[in-house]
């Protein structure tokens, strides 16, 4: 058949195309607003954008609490977890072997990277340390085209979360997501309970505090470097990995993440688990409802608030004054 | 009384060496045009996120090339292809190829930059008056745009206008049949992605004007997330959605797009599905998402079509792309312009490329054209069907009428200012 069949009306007048979509729509976000299936499908969506920042810029800010480093390279991380995940999803067919693939094999990266690359740099110059990071983010991107080559891929949706999303209050709500948004915060209360009760967290916020009286306490403070640094390395690897039956792989995939990791930890105060938290949440939102009210400044709206803390609250909004 | 010449060298002489070394600093090409191999020259894209495109363009390019060489080459020369990494970056594109052609004594270019590159290859190639096919940009304007129009460049490419045309009208005729009157649009924020999408709801509405846009998305080039854009879709309640999202970013829509059942609630039309590279990565590719044809060795559905792409996946394990068929389809002008000139000089090649048409397995009726007036590619298979989760993937296409193309494409020229 051939589209002549196709061509039917010609009676419209030839209209020239209007290309401008409204920048501001603020009755699409006032609808919204008072509609219960609008209102729990655009939070919901908030909340699985900002747990997957959480998980990345949990780990960005723990490394920078105690390490005191900016790790760059962190979006790499983030990499590895999703193509580690995906590898041992193919080779095995089970999501948990992959997630676990994907934040196990970060882990080690991390360990790794940190006591052979990163430890060397801790006294130097920002960016001395900027520069290795931003090396290793080349370095890396370059390791991952060489082994998975430099195409695109994708793991695909396991089976088990093949199904109908759920309808709560008329709202839609995958249930991987709910997984997801779990898993975020099952991840944010051990964190935040580990670090301010147990021993090690103890251990750790005090060699944050002060490596030299820890390390004369008789403590291996390299240890539990190289141990920040695998957590959140194996955070971001989770966090990869978790993503990667919604999001395609590619080499390069962890920079854009890595930016608003940046910006959520900026917002909630480098250092803060809570402020992580509380930081990659509003920032979700911010783009789940800026999406309908501001179609054309979403993006824009995630800076603004972060110049409007930032001219607040320097510090961010759970950041520690400088001593 | 007669004039004895000086031993030495004349005046003559130095002004007529002078004017050689200038032209061998000028145009290096044509001092070198006696060489027995020749050289073409390839800007394209190796590295960075699209380096899969450039990479399935020096695949083709080189299939091809081979069997040019193993038949005797152009007019009795070897092709020797220099094929070089612009990273997707214009201004290293244009750097590569000012140095393919004076350093490395190219002849010739094709140019296997996407659109932003083609400008900046186009220009070096005005400047430079070399031969040049552009084998990559789908930009309409650079050929359509008669400021943009040099003797020495072609391309040999599909063009975007006339995607427009057989996408609208084809989507125009689902939406009658089926009612579909409120569309969604969710299409990369760049160039490319706005100009196709008003051009298809152009057609769109022209063909079937009940049809209203309710809902706009633009997510950014390369964006990792859609959620928020797929929910906002969702809350629109639309009937059917066009999308120009390609590669790993359509890839990765379907999959979000997925799980919120998106597919099952709407008619979707995404132009740039039906090719291999997202057919073969999506794992749960939804059934009956209507797609334009990039590359499908289905269609059009001849034996030298599928046999193409067969050698194609034969030699390099993979299907070929987009851009592949037509990276190849520009060798194979080149090669019979080359016959038929019985010459290699760039000139006489363009001469002979102004409306020819050729034998092809990417041609609508088995043949192609380069169009004498605007030097671009006519002719070649164009049409919209729908998707299948395995092998053919789109079991059925709706081929495009060429006469109708062109009607619409003059049409739109004229709106343009172009004619």
């Amino acid at each position: 058949m051939t589209v002549s069949a196709v061509f039917v009306s010609f009676s419209a007048p030839y209209q020239a195309h209007d290309n401008e979509s409204a920048s501001v729509d603020l009755d699409a976000l006032a609808g919204c607003l008072s509609s219960s299936a609008c209102l729990v499908t655009q939070t919901t969506s908030g909340l699985i954008i900002g747990m997957l920042l959480f998980l990345v810029a949990v780990g960005l800010t723990l490394i920078f609490g105690v390490l005191k480093v900016v790790n760059f390279s962190h979006g790499a991380f983030y990499m590895f977890g999703a193509y580690f995940a995906m590898t041992a999803y193919h080779l095995t067919e089970s999501f948990a072997l992959a997630m676990l693939a994907g934040a196990a094999g970060t882990a080690i990266l991390g360990l790794i990277f940190e006591r052979v690359f990163m430890s060397r740099v801790y006294g130097a110059d920002v960016l001395m340390q900027l520069l290795v990071c931003y090396a290793f983010v080349l370095i890396f991107d370059d390791v991952v085209r060489i082994i998975w080559g430099p195409e695109f891929k994708s793991m695909g949706m396991p089976s088990a979360f093949q199904v109908m999303p759920l309808f709560i209050a008329g709202g839609v709500v995958p249930p991987y997501y709910l997984l997801l948004i779990g898993v975020a915060l099952v991840v944010a209360i051990v964190l935040g309970i580990g670090l301010s009760r147990s021993r090690i967290g103890k251990v750790v916020r005090a060699a944050a505090h002060n490596p030299g009286m820890v390390s004369a306490l008789g403590i291996n403070t390299g240890l539990i470097y190289g141990g920040v640094f695998a957590l959140g390395g194996m955070l971001a690897g989770l966090a990869g990995a978790l993503a990667a039956p919604v999001r395609s792989l590619t080499p390069g995939m962890g920079f854009s993440v890595l930016i608003e990791s940046f910006i959520v930890t900026v917002i909630g105060g480098m250092g803060s688990i809570l402020g992580a938290l509380i930081g990659a949440l509003l920032l979700g939102l911010i783009r789940s409802f800026g999406s309908l009210g501001f179609p054309l400044f979403t993006e824009g709206l995630m800076y603004l608030f972060m110049v409007i803390v930032l001219v607040s609250k320097p510090t961010g909004l759970f950041g520690k004054e400088a001593a | 009384m007669t004039r004895t010449r000086k031993p030495g060298i004349s005046r003559r002489s130095t002004l007529a060496l002078m004017g050689a070394g200038a032209m061998n600093v000028a145009a290096p090409w044509v001092a070198r045009a006696q060489a027995k191999t020749i050289k073409i020259g390839m800007p394209t894209i190796l590295s960075g996120r699209v380096a899969q495109l450039g990479t399935s363009s020096r695949n083709a390019v080189m299939l091809e090339v081979d069997k040019v060489n193993a038949a005797g080459g152009l007019a009795g020369r070897q092709i020797e292809m220099v094929i070089r990494d612009s990273k997707g970056q214009p201004q290293e594109a244009a750097r590569v190829a000012r140095e393919l052609v004076n350093t490395d004594g190219c002849e010739w270019l094709i140019d296997g930059e996407a659109s932003s590159g083609s400008f900046a290859v186009h220009e070096v190639a005005r400047d430079l008056g070399v031969l040049c096919v552009h084998t990559c940009s789908e930009a309409s304007s650079l050929t359509a745009d008669p400021k943009q129009h040099i003797p020495n460049a072609f391309r040999c490419v599909r063009q975007g206008i006339h995607d427009s045309i057989v996408g609208g009208s084809y989507a125009a005729s689902i939406a009658k049949a089926k009612g579909l009157k409120k569309w969604a649009t969710c299409s990369p924020d760049y160039a490319y992605g706005r100009d196709t999408t008003g051009e298809f709801t152009l057609y769109l509405k022209r063909f079937a004007p009940d049809v209203e846009v309710i809902s706009e998305s633009w997510p950014k080039l390369f964006q990792p997330d859609y959620t928020e854009v797929v929910t906002k879709i969702l809350q629109a309640k639309p009937q059917a959605l066009y999308s120009c999202l390609w590669g790993g970013d359509l890839t990765s829509y379907i999959d979000q797009a997925n799980i919120y059942a998106m597919f099952s609630q709407m008619e979707v039309f995404a132009v740039n599905m039906a090719d291999y590279t997202a057919l073969t990565v999506v794992k749960n590719l939804p059934k009956g998402i209507h797609s334009g044809n990039r590359y499908i060795k289905t269609f059009p559905a001849t034996p030298e079509n599928a046999a193409w792409g067969d050698a194609y996946k034969a030699k390099y394990n993979e299907y070929p792309t987009n851009w592949s068929w037509q990276n190849a389809t520009a060798v194979m002008f080149l090669s019979e312009a080359a016959k038929k000139a019985n010459s290699t000089d760039g000139k006489k090649i363009a001469e002979v490329l102004k409306g020819l048409t050729i034998k092809c397995p990417f041609g609508a009726d088995g043949t192609v054209t380069m169009r004498a007036d605007d030097h671009t590619l006519v002719g070649y298979a164009i049409g919209w069907g729908t998707t299948i989760p395995q092998e053919p993937y789109v079991p059925e296409v709706k081929a495009g009428d060429w006469k109708a193309i062109f009607e619409l494409e003059a049409e739109w020229k004229k709106s343009k200012g172009y004619t």
